[in-house]
This record gives C-alpha cells, sequence and structure tokens, in this order.
C-alpha cells in the first residue's frame, strides 16, 4: 500500500522517501530487537544475582570444590574413568574412595548403558510391533494392537514398579535357580550369562590367530568382495574351533556362591526391570510411528508390488520398510531423547543412574544446587549427542536413497 | 506476551527468593501463621507413623512437633505434619517448607557444614543395625562377606556400610539403595538384598509391625552410633533457641518427675526450681519470644519425655526398646539424657 502511494508521484523525491522511510523502519526493527535482547540479558543477570545473594543470605555456598573429594559411599553398579596409572584413560568400576565426580561419572555410563541397550531393542520390538498391528493374521494383529493399547495407556513409572517387583524380584533365589543351557543363571540376585574368557599368553601365534579371526568377522559384515561371506563364515567358525582347542579361548561359566555368582557377565536385577520396562514402553510408541507411516505410504506401492508377483514379506522388507525408515527417523530421534531422559526414573527401583548417583552425593556432600546443575547439563549433552546421530543418520540415508 | 510474563514472574520469584525472611525469625512466621509446619516422616513406627487404625499421627518425632506446637502456640494440635523423606528432609527446611524437621535425622559434622542448617539437641541414641531373615541362617555381620545389603538412600547408613566394607576388606559386598523405608523391607521381603541396614530402632519397628515379627532377626551387631535431632534453618537463633529449650524443659521435667498428670499440682508448687521451669511467677519464656508457661504448655500436651519415650518406644508397644543401660536413659541412671541448669 505505502509502495502504491508513491508511485503515484513518481521522481527522485518520491524514490527518498521511500528508501528513508525503509531505513527508519529497518531501523526500529532493529532497535526493538536490541531492546528485547538487552532486556532478557538484564533480567537473567538480575535473577542471577538475587539468587546468589538469596543463597549467600541463608548460607549455602555455591561451589564445585566438592567434586575431588573422596566419595565414601559404594554404587551397586557401574564403571568410571581412571587417570591413575598410564596416559591412557582406564575404565574400571567404582570404588568408595574414588571422588565425587567419578561417581557422577558412573551413574552416567550407567544411565548410557540402560539407554543404548533400550534405543536398540525397543526400535527392534517397535518396528516388528507397528508391522505386527497391520499383519493380516488376526492374532497377531490384535496381540500387538493390546500390547501398545495397554502399555500406552498407563504411567511408565507404574509399569517400571510392575516390572520390578512383582516380575523380576519374583524369580527364584540364587540357591534354587535353575541353570539353563549349562551356565545361564535367572535369580532374583541377578541374571547371570557365561562370558567368552581370553586366557592367551600375548604369544605370536595366538596374536596371530586372533587377528585373522577379526579379518574373517570384518569380512564378514563388511563383505568387501562380493559372495565372500561364506567364506568367510567358514574360517570363522575354523579359527574359534583352533582357538578353544588351543586353550586361548574359554567359557566362563557363572558360579553361584552363596550370596552371588561369580564369573560370566551379569545383569543386575534393577538394570534388568528397568530395561524391560523402557523397551517395551518405547517400544509401544514406536510401533504406532511405524504404523502411522505404514499407513501413509500410498496404496499403489502395495498393489505396484503385488501385480509384480511380490510376496507380503518381501513387499513389507524390501518396499515398505525402506520407504518408512526414511520417513520416521526424526520421529525415533524424539522417543530416543525421551527414552534416555526416561531412565532417570531408575531411582524408584534403586538403580544407581545419573539421577539416583546425584541424590547419594547430593545427600552425602550438601551441594544439592550444583548436582542438579551437572545433572541437567549432562542430560542436555546426551540429548544432543542423540539428536545430532538421529540427523547425521537421516540425512546419510536420505542421501543414499537419492543416489539411487 | 507470554514470555514477557513468565520473565517478570522469573525476576519476582528471583527477588523474593532474596528478599524472603531478611530479618524475620522463623518463631515470629509461626506465630503470625498460628500453625506449625513440621516436617516428619510417616513410614517409621516409634517415630513418625501414621496410624492406619485411627488415621492419625504417631511416634517420638511427632510428640516434638505437638510439644513444640504447645510451647509455641499453646495448643499441641496447631500443627501441620509435612511428610519429608530422608533425601527431601533438607530442602525443606531451607525453602521455608517446614518451620523444623523431626525425622530420626543422625546428627553429622557435613550435615550442618555444607547444609544450611542447625541441629536441636539430641533426642534419641540410636545405632546403625543389621536385619536379616531368619531362615538366612546369618547371625552376625560377619557372616554377611560378599552379600547386598540395602538401605535408604540419603541415609548416613549409606556411608557406614561402605566404611564397614572397607574395614573387614570385603571386595565383593554391595550397597543398594532405595527411596524408602517401605521399598527397602520389601526388597528384604522379596529377597533382592541379603540383609537391610538402617538404624535400629527402624529395624525394631519394621520387624514388630510386620505380620509375623519372629522371620526376622536383628544382628547383635552395631556398626556405628547415630544420634538423633531435629533441626531448623541455619543463623537462626532465636527459633532454635526457643526449640533447645523446649527439649530441655521436657527432659528437666522428667528429672523433676513432673508429669502429664501431676502437672496442675506442680504448678501449684511452693520448690522455686519447679516454678522456675514451669515459669510460675516469671520465668525465661518471655525473653525466648515464648510465654512463660512454654513448658508447662509442653508437658500438657505430650508429658515429659519419659512419658513421650514410653508412649512410643516403651514396653507396650509394638517395637519395645529398652531405656535401661542405653543412653537413652536419664543421666541420673546412668544414660545421656541431660538438661543443662533451669535456674
Amino acid at each position: 500500500m505505502i509502495i502504491n502511494e508513491t508511485n503515484a508521484a513518481p521522481g527522485s523525491v518520491g524514490c527518498d522517501q521511500v528508501r528513508s522511510r525503509r531505513f527508519r523502519k529497518r531501523l526500529r526493527h532493529d532497535a526493538i530487537q536490541f531492546a528485547i535482547i538487552a532486556l532478557v540479558v538484564a533480567l537473567i543477570g538480575l535473577l542471577g544475582y538475587a539468587v546468589k545473594e538469596g543463597l549467600a543470605q541463608k548460607g549455602i555456598k555455591f561451589s564445585f570444590a566438592f567434586l575431588s573429594n573422596a566419595a565414601g559411599f559404594d554404587i551397586s553398579e557401574g564403571k568410571t574413568f581412571s587417570l591413575s596409572d598410564g596416559i591412557f584413560p582406564a575404565f574400571e568400576a567404582f570404588t568408595s574412595d574414588r571422588s565425587n565426580g567419578a561417581a557422577f561419572i558412573a551413574g552416567i555410563f550407567n544411565t548410557l548403558k540402560v539407554a543404548v541397550l533400550a534405543i536398540i531393542l525397543s526400535t527392534v520390538l517397535g518396528t516388528l510391533l507397528g508391522v505386527g498391528r497391520l499383519s493380516t493374521n488376526w492374532v497377531v494383529r490384535n496381540l500387538s494392537f493390546w500390547i501398545v493399547e495397554f502399555v500406552r495407556n498407563t504411567p511408565l513409572l507404574i509399569q517400571l514398579v510392575f516390572w520390578y517387583f512383582a516380575v523380576v524380584l519374583h524369580f527364584p533365589p540364587l540357591a534354587a535357580a535353575a541353570k539353563w543351557y549349562g551356565g545361564v543363571i535367572i535369580s532374583q540376585q541377578g541374571l547371570y550369562f557365561p562370558a567368552l574368557s581370553w586366557s592367551g599368553d600375548g604369544s605370536g601365534i595366538s596374536i596371530a590367530l586372533v587377528s585373522a579371526t577379526w579379518v574373517a568377522i570384518v569380512g564378514f559384515i563388511v563383505d568387501p568382495v562380493k559372495g565372500m561371506r561364506r567364506v568367510c563364515v567358514v574360517a570363522i567358525v575354523a579359527l574359534v574351533g583352533v582357538l578353544f582347542a588351543s586353550g586361548f579361548l574359554s567359557i566362563n561359566y557363572p558360579v553361584a556362591s552363596k550370596f552371588q555368582a561369580s564369573g560370566g557377565t551379569s545383569l543386575s536385577p534393577e538394570m534388568a526391570a528397568l530395561l524391560l520396562a523402557i523397551v517395551v514402553n518405547s517400544a509401544s510408541y514406536i510401533a504406532e510411528i511405524v504404523r502411522g507411516a505404514i499407513d501413509a505410504l500410498p496404496k499403489g506401492q502395495w498393489e505396484a508390488a503385488g501385480s509384480l508377483g511380490l510376496s507380503r514379506r518381501n513387499t513389507i522388507n524390501d518396499i515398505v520398510l525402506p520407504q518408512v525408515f526414511r520417513v520416521v527417523l526424526p520421529s525415533f530421534g524424539n522417543q530416543y531423547i525421551g527414552l534416555t531422559k526416561n531412565t532417570a526414573l531408575g531411582i524408584a527401583i534403586g538403580y544407581p543412574d545419573l539421577f539416583n548417583v546425584y541424590g547419594t552425593v547430593a545427600n552425602q556432600t550438601g551441594h544439592s544446587l550444583e548436582g542438579i546443575v551437572i545433572v541437567m547439563v549432562s542430560y542436555l549433552l546426551l540429548s544432543w549427542i542423540i539428536s545430532a546421530i538421529v540427523s547425521w543418520a537421516n540425512s546419510r540415508l536420505n542421501q543414499m536413497g537419492a543416489s539411487r | 506476551m507470554t514470555l514477557m510474563k513468565a520473565l517478570t514472574a522469573g525476576v519476582f520469584a528471583g527477588l523474593s527468593f532474596a528478599a524472603a525472611d531478611a530479618s524475620a525469625s522463623v518463631l515470629d512466621n509461626v506465630k503470625e501463621r498460628g500453625v506449625l509446619n513440621c516436617g516428619t516422616d510417616n513410614t517409621a513406627p516409634g517415630f513418625g507413623y501414621l496410624n492406619t487404625a485411627t488415621g492419625a499421627m504417631e511416634g517420638l518425632d511427632v510428640d516434638f512437633c505437638k510439644a513444640v506446637a504447645a510451647a509455641v502456640l499453646g495448643d499441641p494440635s496447631k500443627v501441620k505434619f509435612v511428610t519429608v523423606t530422608d533425601k527431601s528432609r533438607f530442602d525443606a527446611v531451607l525453602t521455608n517448607q517446614v518451620d523444623v524437621v523431626f525425622a530420626h535425622t543422625t546428627i553429622k559434622p557435613a550435615r550442618e557444614s555444607s547444609i544450611a542448617i542447625d541441629f536441636l539437641p539430641i533426642n534419641f541414641y540410636d545405632g546403625t543395625g543389621i536385619m536379616v531373615k531368619a531362615e538366612a541362617g546369618v547371625k552376625a555381620f560377619a557372616d554377611l562377606d560378599g552379600a547386598t545389603i540395602c538401605t535408604t538412600q540419603g541415609s548416613a547408613t549409606e556411608t557406614v556400610l561402605t566404611g564397614a566394607f572397607k574395614a573387614r576388606g570385603w571386595k565383593t559386598s554391595k550397597v543398594l539403595t532405595y527411596e524408602n523405608l517401605e521399598k527397602l523391607f520389601a526388597a528384604l521381603n522379596s529377597g533382592r538384598c541379603n540383609a537391610m541396614s538402617t538404624d535400629k530402632s527402624a529395624l525394631a519397628a519394621w520387624a514388630g509391625n510386620s505380620p509375623k515379627p519372629a522371620d526376622y532377626l536383628i544382628l547383635p551387631d552395631t556398626l556405628d552410633k547415630s544420634p538423633f535431632g531435629g533441626f531448623v534453618v541455619a543463623n537462626d537463633s532465636k527459633w532454635r533457641n526457643a526449640l533447645r529449650w523446649v527439649h530441655y524443659g521436657l527432659f528437666q521435667a522428667e528429672e523433676s518427675e513432673i508429669t502429664q498428670k501431676n502437672i496442675d499440682e506442680k504448678l501449684e508448687s511452693e520448690d522455686p526450681f519447679v516454678q522456675k521451669i514451669l515459669g510460675v511467677g516469671g520465668g525465661y519464656g518471655k525473653d525466648f519470644g515464648l510465654s512463660d508457661d512454654f513448658v508447662a504448655q509442653a508437658i500438657k500436651a505430650v508429658g515429659n519425655f519419659g512419658e513421650i519415650y514410653d508412649r512410643n518406644l516403651g514396653p507396650n508397644t509394638k517395637m519395645y526398646l529398652d531405656r535401661k543401660g542405653t543412653p537413652n536413659a536419664l543421666w541420673t541412671q546412668g544414660g545421656a539424657i541431660y538438661s543443662p541448669l533451669w535456674n
């Protein structure tokens, strides 16, 4: 409208008017932006000052020095960094003589352990459930539907308490626990599995054997020369057989003693319950995302696949899911971030995740405010890392799609 | 607009945080409000426990809340019980959510040095104990090498256990922490925990209140001492002193044999010492910002310390803890319950 007005009187004067008006408009716009920024900075400063004064008045000292003090308490599981020996940081179990900062790292380690496993497992389970909801099989379809409905409509905290107190803690006690398949112990003290154990002496022959095995495994996964997978499998089997026969590699079975089992690898009951609760919960949300994306796919895709004579399984695996994954990855990312934050509920069943460890540190040292700042920043970083990985995967996936 | 609103609200919150109680003592706030906000546990039989049969709060800590309400406001019913957990109890006082906390809290230096609270006199002498299920066949703490021992999060027991493992060179023993005693007890019953550890009084209470007390065994070992005391926000000596002398009044009343029953008689007493305690003809109450008869009010409400003890932990309770020969007895009987001079 303004331009129309000035156009009514053409000439250099009108042009100048337009320019100066635009300039003023821009100036005003910038001034407002500056004013808002200045106001926000001032408010944050004022708030920070007020909080600092308030804390000082109550005699609360804000300092992170407590992080280097010895913790003095134990954490039931979790690993932390150690810089004590050598240049390379070692990764070892947390003990009470380590610092409070090391305790926080052990907490982050436990959070990550559950989050990473839950992301992998819930993606697999969620995709299966999502596809199951569209299955032509009545039983599978309805089972998937009711699992998803039930899980999505009850609070996660209650599901967690259920999995822990009603399921995991009702496993048999260690003494009575059955030993399945020669070594798996499922008890309320924990889930124990046999593990591979390396007892090689570092001699040339043992190192050569192991290197060869790794090369075969990598070859199997990457498959640089097409059609070599079978050869690789045969090589892996043969090499592992030789390793066992020579005694360099052995299976370490868990052995139950009076209170716990030793050897093998284990999963604590708290970790098992938290993992179960979060995987089942996230999987049902992921199932809905997958189902929605499949539903949104043009019907022509199914029909085209059908008219080409593809079976339903091939249609889903080769036509539907590749397209679905391209669409759902950002939504999955959201789900992964939510899931990671949900691990903080582990405190309800005594799982020593980051938030739980924070509680202990805050109570032993009294530095509650500093602790919560550390916890919040840690979760923020975790969320950013996850979303960065997901968007990287997303752009890669879309690039691959475009180049084909 | 909403952003602006949020920002202004934030600033005001910040300012009020700074300006909160610049000079006023909690004592003045309580009197102005007319109600005492008292932080207690509600899952600790004998100390702070919601009696589901009567719907009333009961326990030693609860009685101290009532005594304070009676001393400050003249009416033991003018108290609002705010449930606090082992973890939330300090923040509850720091944020003025409660005026005082009586929640079986162990007095230890880190709590006064780095949390801005001040402790009140010790009102119960406890020790860290261990409880196992009788069927486990464990007879002493020494049998528990390699066991998983559970306790509550934020309690002093966490570090006590760690220290005990270290002293004995136990490498594989584990400490597992739960949010509250209820979950802890459930975990012991399920078998997840080989033993549970907390203050002996709490162990006795949980075993005593269970359907089958004989299923549990409290081991003879006492890992550490744990003296309990209430606490208030730091640097408020007016409030803290008033509460300290409520404690001492209750201790002295037992020593001077002033009870809930004979209080009216004693108010007529000619004994100048008794008159001083009860504030007959002028006492110390006014100078503390209370009424002169504050000790008399407290005794009328809940009785002297011995009566409070017997009501909650005495022979007629499920969790009977004998006073005799323990620090919980009066100093005249070899214990540690001792009041400074009232003169």
